[in-house]
């Protein structure tokens, strides 16, 4: 059995760790909630802009000279995986998550005789993806603090997508990330990122919007805004992310606390027996020697 | 009598009010929504200024947005800019 002192030090380690993961679980709550903020206030921008594409989108498509981003390059040979994680571990299964789903669609795509790349965002994601799919890895960017990534960072990754995208490095395009559901839930989710997914044909917009005055023309406003919804469903995925991330780590440092509290418990219990057993013998060696006289 | 004016930026919606008037420099030129205009869509010149009128004769509050796209629909006048203020 341990001894007293090796079990005082335990004990006391364990303690300063409770102690970090506690400190680590109210950051990561007061985080939560700006990140939170951040991920809605950016909700009606996107949702705008998408209702905006969409019903321009369904009047340009016919013509043959639809940009190369609403259209597509007319195959689906080659997809480009852009995996949305982040810097820092620490945070629960939340990356793993993410990776998980991407490995997952990279082997179905993979077994359907297609090639996939990887575009990583974040280190862990990068690291992951690393280990099993080292030759298709296209290109890493580190986002550091995703609470605080602006809309000109996210700017910079679409211009540098955009431009693969146009000299034909890839067909299509998915983004990965997690969707902040709740501080108990978040769902890895896939989207299509590039050419432009179209909802089927709204019925209702294309009916108002019919006696709409375009200035420039349709094709010149298209192609203004669809550069600008690649960077605008990046930011999306980041603000989403940093929520997503803040709430597993959350939940994972409040685990861990809770694990510390038991062990520190389960520790006590074994030093106070080895105490009394100590104690014990004294007494028993004492008596012994008093009835020996 | 008021035009519903919006303007969203991918931060955070900027402004979400009922104005008077509020004129636009579009790519092509700048043009003046009111309560009723027609159903349009623009571009927006890069670094221009957005002049709101909040009531008929008041002096304009202009504001700097940097890229951008206006649509004026029946609902009213929406901005969508990369950056305001």
């Amino acid at each position: 059995m341990a001894s007293l002192k090796a079990l005082k030090i335990r004990i006391n380690s364990v303690k300063s760790t409770q102690k970090i993961t506690k400190a680590m679980k109210m950051v990561a709550a007061a985080k939560l909630r700006r990140a939170q903020d951040a991920a809605e206030a950016s909700r009606p921008y996107a949702e705008r802009l998408e209702k905006v594409v969409s019903s321009i989108a369904s009047k340009v498509e016919r013509s043959p000279q639809a940009p190369k981003l609403l259209a597509g390059t007319g195959k689906d040979d080659v997809h480009l995986f852009v995996v949305c994680t982040s810097d820092k571990g620490l945070a629960g299964a939340f990356n793993t998550n993410i990776v998980r789903l991407a490995r997952r669609s990279a082997e179905e795509l993979k077994a359907a005789g297609k090639t996939v790349k990887f575009y990583t965002v974040g280190r862990k994601g990068r690291d992951q993806l690393n280990r099993t799919f080292r030759n298709d890895m296209v290109h890493g960017v580190e986002p550091g603090d995703l609470g605080k990534i602006g809309f000109d960072k996210v700017q910079e990754w679409a211009a540098d997508l955009t431009a693969r995208f146009e000299v034909g490095e890839f067909d299509v395009a998915h983004l990965f990330f997690s969707k902040f559901v709740s501080v108990l839930t978040q769902e890895p989710t896939q989207l299509q990122l590039m050419p432009v997914a179209v909802a089927a044909d709204g019925s209702g917009s294309a009916g108002a919007s019919a006696a709409v005055e375009y200035e420039p023309d349709e094709e010149e406003i298209l192609a203004d805004l669809l550069p600008r919804n690649v960077a605008v469903q990046l930011l999306r995925a980041q603000r989403e992310n940093a929520a997503s991330e803040q709430g597993s780590k959350m939940t994972a440092m409040d685990n861990a606390t809770r694990n510390a509290g038991d062990m520190i418990n389960r520790l006590t219990i074994q030093y106070n027996r080895t105490r009394q057993a100590a104690i014990t013998t004294e007494l028993v060696e004492i008596i012994a020697g008093a009835e020996a006289l | 009598m008021a035009l519903h004016f919006e303007l969203v930026t991918p931060e955070r919606l900027v402004r979400s009010e009922d104005v008077y008037m509020v004129v636009v420099p579009g790519s092509e030129g700048d043009f003046g929504v009111l309560e009723g205009h027609m159903a349009a869509m623009s571009t927006i010149r890069s670094d221009a200024e957005l002049a709101i009128y909040a009531s008929a004769g008041a002096a304009p509050e202009m504001l700097k947005i940097t890229g951008g796209f206006a649509e004026v629909n029946e609902k009213g006048l929406t901005v969508l800019a990369e950056a305001a203020g």
